[in-house]
This record gives C-alpha cells, sequence and structure tokens, in this order.
C-alpha cells in the first residue's frame, strides 16, 4: 500500500530529470538570452542583411555599400582615421597608465593621486569635447594651447613693433625670405630713398611719431624715409601731408650682401648713411621691426585636427589605464622585486625584467578594451571638430550616423559601415574573452 | 427682464463682432514640443512667440534647439517614431522630403484660411508639395545685405561699395590702412553657400539661377566657374579677418561679429537681416551708426536682387495643440512678438511695418519686397544631403573651396555631388 504513495517529488527516470533540469537553467537563463537575441543578435543580424539593399531598402545589391566605403573619399579618410586611432591612442593609454601607476605606487598619498587621474573618466565626452575645442582654439585670445606657444616663441622671437606692415605699391622694396624689406635699387652717395609702407593703422603707430618729411638730398649721404605711405585722397608713392613717419625701424646700409652701417629711423621715420662717393649700395629695414606675433599652431586644422582630440582622449581614459594597472600593481608579491633588488638590480631594472612581465596579462586588458573603446570613437569627434574640419577628422561612427540619419539617409550605406566597425572589434573581443578563460 | 437682456446681449455680440480676432480654444494640460534650429539670441525670441501661445490658450509649449543638423536629428525622431509636432525647417527642400515621405500633416483644412488671408501666392506655394499645403511660413530674410564698419571705411577713405570691382577695391584699400578687410564665417559652411548664390544670381541671372537649382545645369557649366571666380577674388587668405584657421572655426554669430567688436577685425561680413541681432545683443557696435550695411553688390552690371531666405512650420503629429499653434503662427500677432525684439523679417503681410524697432529692418524688409529680382536661397532648395548638411555638399565643398580656390577642382566635386543627390 506504501509503495503506492510517490514519497519523493524528482522523476524517476532520465528523461524526467533532464526535462527538469532544462526548465529550470531556461527560467534562469531564459530572459538573458531573449535580452541577447532581440537586442544583440537579431539587430547584427538584420544590419548585416540590410547593408546588402541599397538606400531605400528594395534593391539588392551586394556588396556595393561596402564597395562605396573603400572607393568614396569621405568613408576612406574615416576607415584611415579610425586605423590611426587604432594604432597610437592605445599604446600611448596602456603605457602612460603604467608609468603613472608604477610611479604613484610609492607615494603616501597614492590614492588620492590616482583618483585626480581618474577624475576625467567622470566627465561627459560632451563637456570634455568642449573644454577642449576652446583649449585648442586658433586665437591665443581665446585658447590656452596656442596663448602658452605664444608666450614661449615671444620669449626668443618677439613680436616686432609694425607686424602688418607692407611695402606699398611704388615702394622700391621686396619682401625678404625671413621677413624684412630690401631694396630693389641700388643707391649711392646723394641719392634719396622714399620707402613707403602700408597696412598699419595710423592709429598704432607709436607716441614719439612727427609728419613725414621727403628727404632732401646731401652729398656725401644716402638720405631716406620709412614712412606710412597712405592716406585717404593722398598719391601712392609720394609723401603727402597728412602721412605719418614710421620711427624706430632699424635700417641697415647693404654693400653687396655685408652690412656695413646699422642706422634707425627717427620720429618722422628719417634715416642717413655716409657712404663713399661711387660706391653701390642696397638699404635693408631689418625683420625684427615687422616680425608677426606667433600666430599659433592651427590645432584644429586639416593637419593636427585628429591628434588634439586624441590628446583629449587620452586625458580622458588614461585615469581608467591607471586604476586598472594599479589594482594589478596592488596583487603583485613584493617579494618577487625585493628579490631582484637584493640581487643587484637597480629600479629600472626591476622595472623591465619583473614589474612589467608579471603585468603583462592586465596590460593586454588594458590594451585591447582601449582599441575596442577607440573604435567607438564619435562624440570627441563630432564636438571638437569644427564643422569644416568634420571631413578630415571623420571616423567610421560618425560617418555612420550622418550616413544613416543625415540628408541622404542611406541606411543601406550606414549599416555596411555599421559591420565593418563590428568586423573590426570582433578579434580584440574575442582576444579579451580569451584571456578572461585563461585566467579564470 | 427680457428687454435688458437683449440689450445685454447685443452689445455682447456687438462687441465679439468688433474685437473679432482669434478665440482660442482653452488647451491647458495639453503640450505640444516644437524643433527648430535657432540657438542664443534668436532662441530666445521664438520662445518669446511660443509663451504668448500659452498664455493665449493654456496649453505648454517646450522648444528644443537641434542646431544647424535639423535633417539629422528630426530624420532620427521621425525614425524612432517620437518627431517633434511642430518644427521650424529652414529649407523648403527639407519641407518636401519630409512631405513626400508622408510624415507631415497636411493643413489645407486647419490652416489654410489664415495663409490665404495673411501670405502672397508665392509664399503658399513654397509651403506646398503637388499644390497640398503642408508649412506655413513664419520667418523671411533678406540674405543679400553686405554689413560693414561705417568708422573703419570713413577712416580709410572708402565708401561703401555698389559693384563687385568696388568691392574688392575697397577691400584692398582697407588692407593698405591696416584692418583685415574680409570676415567669413568658415565655420559654418551654409555662409558660404549664401555668398555664393547672391554672386551666381548676379553674375548669372535668375534664369540661369532656377535651372541650377533644378539641376538643369550642371554646376560644372561655366557659369558656376565664373561665380568661383569672383569669390576667390574677395576670399584672399590674407584678406580673411584671424586668418585662414581663424575663419574656418569662426561660426556664424563669431564671423557676423568680427568688424563690430571693441578691436574690430574686419571691415565688411557679409549677411543677412538677422545678423542685426546677433550684432546688437553680442558687440557694443551702434546698428545704424557704426554697423550699417549697404546691398550686396552688383556683379557685371546686374540690378537689384535679392536672395531671401526664411523658416517654415511644419507639423509632424495630428493633434488638437499643434494644430492650433500651427494656426497661431499664421497670425500676425505671432509674427509681431518678435518683429519687435529685432533681427526678423515677416513674410506674413499682415504686420505692420511699424512694428519693426529700426531702420535697418524696416530697409531690409522694404528690400525684400521691392526686389526686381526675388529668389529663395538655392542650397535650402536643394535635397538636404547637397544642399543642408554640414560636411559634405554645397556647405562641405564651399569650405573647401575657401581653402583652396581650386575652381575646376571643386565645381567637379560639386557636380559629382550633386549628381548623387538628385537620383
Amino acid at each position: 500500500m506504501a509503495t503506492a504513495i510517490q514519497s519523493n517529488r524528482a522523476p524517476r527516470n532520465k528523461t524526467g530529470r533532464a526535462v527538469v533540469l532544462f526548465l529550470k537553467v531556461s527560467a534562469f537563463l531564459g530572459p538573458a538570452l531573449i535580452l541577447l537575441g532581440a537586442l544583440l543578435v537579431y539587430p547584427i543580424i538584420f544590419t548585416g542583411v540590410r547593408s546588402t539593399f541599397d538606400a531605400s531598402g528594395n534593391n539588392f545589391v551586394g556588396l556595393a555599400n561596402y564597395e562605396q566605403i573603400f572607393t568614396q573619399p569621405r568613408t576612406l579618410i574615416a576607415v584611415r582615421n579610425n586605423l590611426i586611432w587604432v594604432l597610437v591612442v592605445p599604446v600611448i593609454i596602456t603605457s602612460l597608465g603604467l608609468v603613472f601607476a608604477v610611479l604613484s605606487n610609492r607615494l603616501p598619498w597614492r590614492s588620492a593621486f590616482r583618483m585626480a587621474i581618474f577624475l576625467p573618466l567622470v566627465v561627459s565626452g560632451l563637456a570634455a569635447g568642449v573644454t577642449f575645442r576652446f583649449l585648442f582654439a586658433a586665437s591665443p585670445e581665446v585658447g590656452t594651447a596656442n596663448a602658452m606657444a605664444r608666450a614661449l616663441v615671444h620669449i626668443f622671437q618677439p613680436p616686432g613693433e609694425y607686424p602688418t606692415a607692407r611695402a606699398s605699391r611704388e615702394a622700391p622694396l621686396e619682401a625678404l625670405e625671413g621677413g624684412g624689406f630690401r631694396t630693389t635699387t641700388t643707391v649711392t652717395a646723394g641719392d634719396t630713398l622714399h620707402l613707403g609702407l602700408v597696412g598699419v593703422q595710423a592709429g598704432n603707430l607709436p607716441a614719439e611719431v612727427a609728419s613725414a618729411e621727403s628727404p632732401v638730398p646731401a652729398p656725401g649721404t644716402v638720405q631716406g624715409v620709412v614712412w606710412l605711405d597712405f592716406s585717404p585722397g593722398g598719391t601712392v608713392g609720394q609723401v603727402d601731408a597728412a602721412e605719418m613717419g614710421m620711427p624706430d625701424v632699424p635700417v641697415q646700409l647693404l654693400d653687396g650682401d655685408k652690412v656695413v652701417g646699422r642706422t634707425v629711423t627717427d620720429a618722422a621715420g628719417r634715416f642717413s648713411f655716409d657712404v663713399q662717393a661711387g660706391a653701390q649700395h642696397r638699404v635693408q629695414l631689418a625683420a625684427s621691426a615687422f616680425r608677426a606675433p606667433f600666430p599659433g599652431i592651427a590645432w584644429l586644422g586639416p593637419t593636427f585636427i585628429t591628434i588634439s582630440i586624441m590628446i583629449g582622449y587620452i586625458w580622458m581614459q588614461t585615469g581608467f589605464a591607471v586604476v586598472i594597472i594599479g589594482a594589478g600593481l596592488s596583487g603583485l608579491d613584493p617579494q618577487l622585486q625585493e628579490a631582484a633588488r637584493t640581487d643587484g638590480a637597480n629600479e629600472l631594472q626591476v622595472f623591465r625584467h619583473v614589474t612589467v612581465p608579471v603585468l603583462m596579462p592586465i596590460l593586454m586588458v588594458v590594451m585591447v578594451t582601449t582599441v575596442i573603446n577607440v573604435l567607438k570613437i564619435f562624440d570627441l569627434v563630432f564636438i571638437i571638430a569644427p564643422e569644416s574640419m568634420q571631413p578630415h577628422a571623420n571616423v567610421l561612427a560618425l560617418e555612420m550616423w550622418r550616413a544613416s540619419f543625415g540628408g541622404a539617409r542611406d541606411f543601406g550605406l550606414g549599416s555596411a559601415l555599421a559591420m565593418l566597425l563590428l568586423i573590426m572589434i570582433i578579434p580584440a573581443m574575442l582576444f579579451n574573452i580569451r584571456n578572461f578563460r585563461r585566467d579564470g | 427682464m427680457k428687454s435688458l437682456f437683449r440689450v445685454v446681449l447685443a452689445a455682447l455680440l456687438i462687441g465679439g463682432a468688433v474685437s473679432a480676432q482669434q478665440s482660442w480654444p482653452d488647451l491647458s494640460g495639453q503640450s505640444v514640443r516644437v524643433a527648430g534650429v535657432w540657438s542664443g539670441d534668436e532662441q530666445a525670441a521664438f520662445t518669446a512667440v511660443l509663451n504668448e501661445f500659452a498664455t493665449l490658450t493654456g496649453a505648454t509649449v517646450e522648444f528644443f534647439s537641434t542646431g544647424n543638423d535639423i535633417a539629422t536629428v528630426v530624420g532620427t525622431q521621425l525614425e524612432g517614431g517620437s518627431p517633434p509636432d511642430v518644427a521650424m525647417l529652414p529649407q523648403p527642400g527639407l519641407l518636401v522630403e519630409f512631405a513626400n515621405r508622408g510624415a507631415l500633416v497636411n493643413i489645407e483644412d486647419s490652416v489654410g484660411d489664415l495663409v490665404d488671408a495673411n501670405y502672397a501666392q508665392a509664399w503658399r506655394d513654397l509651403g506646398s508639395v503637388n499644390g497640398d499645403l503642408y508649412g506655413v511660413w513664419f520667418k523671411a530674410a533678406n540674405k543679400s545685405l553686405l554689413w560693414y564698419n561705417a568708422d573703419i571705411l570713413a577712416a580709410a577713405g572708402v565708401e561703401p561699395p555698389t559693384t563687385w570691382d568696388e568691392f574688392v577695391e575697397a577691400a584692398q584699400t582697407v588692407f593698405d590702412f591696416g584692418v583685415t578687410p574680409i570676415s567669413v564665417a568658415g565655420g559654418d559652411g551654409w555662409t558660404l553657400t549664401d555668398w555664393f548664390e547672391n554672386v551666381y544670381l548676379r553674375s548669372a541671372g535668375a534664369d540661369m539661377y532656377d535651372q541650377l537649382t533644378n539641376h538643369e545645369i550642371a554646376w560644372t557649366d561655366a557659369s558656376v566657374k565664373e561665380a568661383l571666380g569672383y569669390l576667390a577674388q574677395i576670399w584672399r587668405h590674407e584678406w580673411l579677418a584671424n586668418g585662414l584657421q581663424g575663419t574656418l572655426e569662426a561660426g556664424f554669430p563669431v564671423g557676423t561679429v568680427q568688424p563690430f567688436l571693441d578691436n574690430p577685425t574686419a571691415a565688411f561680413v557679409y549677411g543677412a537681416d538677422f545678423s542685426a541681432g546677433v550684432i546688437a545683443s553680442d558687440t557694443n557696435a551702434e546698428l545704424g551708426t557704426t554697423a550699417r550695411f549697404v546691398a550686396f553688390p552688383s556683379v557685371a552690371g546686374s540690378g537689384p536682387a535679392v536672395v531671401g531666405g526664411g523658416d517654415v512650420a511644419v507639423q509632424f503629429t495630428n493633434n488638437e495643440a499643434a494644430t492650433q499653434l500651427m494656426r497661431f503662427l499664421a497670425t500676425p500677432e505671432a509674427a509681431e512678438v518678435w518683429a519687435a525684439l529685432g533681427g526678423f523679417t515677416s513674410p506674413n503681410q499682415g504686420v505692420d511695418v511699424s512694428v519693426y524697432p529700426d531702420e535697418v529692418l524696416q530697409q531690409s524688409a522694404t528690400a525684400l519686397q521691392q526686389a526686381e529680382v526675388f529668389r529663395f536661397d538655392m542650397s535650402d532648395l536643394q535635397p538636404a544631403a547637397f544642399g543642408g548638411t554640414s560636411g559634405q555638399g554645397m556647405w562641405g565643398l564651399l569650405v573647401e573651396f575657401l581653402q583652396s580656390h581650386d575652381v575646376d577642382g571643386v565645381a567637379f566635386q560639386l557636380e559629382s555631388e550633386a549628381s548623387a543627390a538628385f537620383q
């Protein structure tokens, strides 16, 4: 009678147990699998299929979109830029992270230091982008980077008194390569020189300036005047009534290429040289008076725009590397390093031969994670590059957005770009997963 | 009692008939989301217009700025199924695109009466696609003004130029005087397209302008290259305020104020009537005294011509609040709110001209009405991929032209991108 009652809930046979196991597994894993399928697997497959159709989605075009990526200059630049990003940035971030982590390990205020380096990571990409956009602005009045560069350059090459000056149309002057002007004609004793310059506002002349006067020839000397040859209604090449002289211009007398006399123009712009009869000379206005203020580096110009954005990104992301490597460092057995030191190794050798090899797995993880992050870069490029430079700074994620949702609405091309990005990321991802598996 | 009641009723009716303005329904609890390209002062002014609507109806109105990329931002929201209720589009080409996609509400029945009452036929046509009315033109712009700093020109002894040759000569004289003459907002590609359109309308004439707009002639046509050649004459790198790099980083607000700063870096800047708003709020220069404008110079003897622009309100969602807002925007009252604040001209014929706060706007509004030749901004009439997206098409290629001055190369690229967009 008792045997008819089932005292144990679990089914007796193998199939029953397998079914129950399957149900338990699905109950726990199911929701996650459904989410993964809906949000990851299905979109990937759909995008892959969509990339083989054209912009409207109705015509099958096979690999034409991919062909377009590699033939159209705009997308080709995006691919090229992404490759530059991948080759340069992860290496720099990992190296900097390693150096900072190792150096800060010895400090009593190590945590504070690491927190300070980590702080940029919590700033939004938008805020960081706007900050760097202003930092790198071309005008030294706005951009900190160029303000510093200008201050530095001006120590060695201070700007001249008349940086905007140019030779007037009638002046017998030619501009020299390194700045300054030289007369195109030669003069001898008793000649006069009218060296008219334009491009300087009369209001910007020094305080002691006086009205310009035409030089009077004197025997045995060369007389000249350097003056601002511009007045409304005046004649170019002639010293008109309202025109002012240009004082403090260094003038040099040349014999061939050798400087044989130096002087400076007076308040009315006049100068004179004593010369020997018969000798032919040229006169030169020294470059130092006309040196332009350092214009700054075109950080946001076509050449440097990608580098500037990279600097912004490295500033943001180095903290991540420092913290991860720092954690790895604290897991490092100090006895290894002690043993190396007692064997006579100096700090650098300890670093090269003990620390780095032991940390290598962590370094690889940091490097590969950064590669994945860098391939997806979007916000910094969008914000920091001015509209005129967007084509030069273009990256795949940005191009994907523009192609899909911009004027062209080409979802086929956008999908192809997305697939390309996926293909580029997969090796890095597999590498990371393999590392995790090995460690676990 | 009965007679008193009748008198009161009659009085009310007469009173109602006398003040027969729009009566607005009560929309409290409903909200409207409006998208537009405006930011800064223009955004503040348009928000004032929307607040007037909120006061009249009790609805909640929210404005969000999309920046220049309105095609992309609204397009994305449309794809996602949550477009704004109303959008202020700066390009008729975009209106046509959205209408052809079936995204817009046909407003013939809901707003058609107000449009017929207050707008000229030309503006109604610009708001229609294949005869169906979709848009109400709220803001019009005279984009053929050359602004200059009168003090600098006077000091340099230069008269404001009326012809292109005078313009180039004036620039050279100002440069000799010691000021870089030209400010170009190279950071915003659309300002460069406006330069081009003004030159082209004058050098090639209105008929060719229309042909190029509809891509009936190629961008490699000799007339286009001629216009690009004129631009290269004035866009000399040494003449640009703050140098080439500074110009490339200067967006519209920055580029517009360069001649009017306390230390001006330029003498001329090409602009529109809405430049006045930026100049007034961002500089100390006095409009009409220091900051003046002339009509864009004629080229090769062309007559007065105006390239105009505007913003059209379109409706994406078919609900009561959005419809009432569209009706409000078609009334002169809505336009007058912004008109009083400056930097705004309305194509609405019901607007009282004396509402415009200064001579500048009255002048430009008059010019808008009196132009022998009036054409809508060409880049705004193009498919958005070619005429309205940053970094590509007309916008991107003219920025490249500013740097390279390569007439043949840029014309060729313009043609290839135009062909792709017009397919």
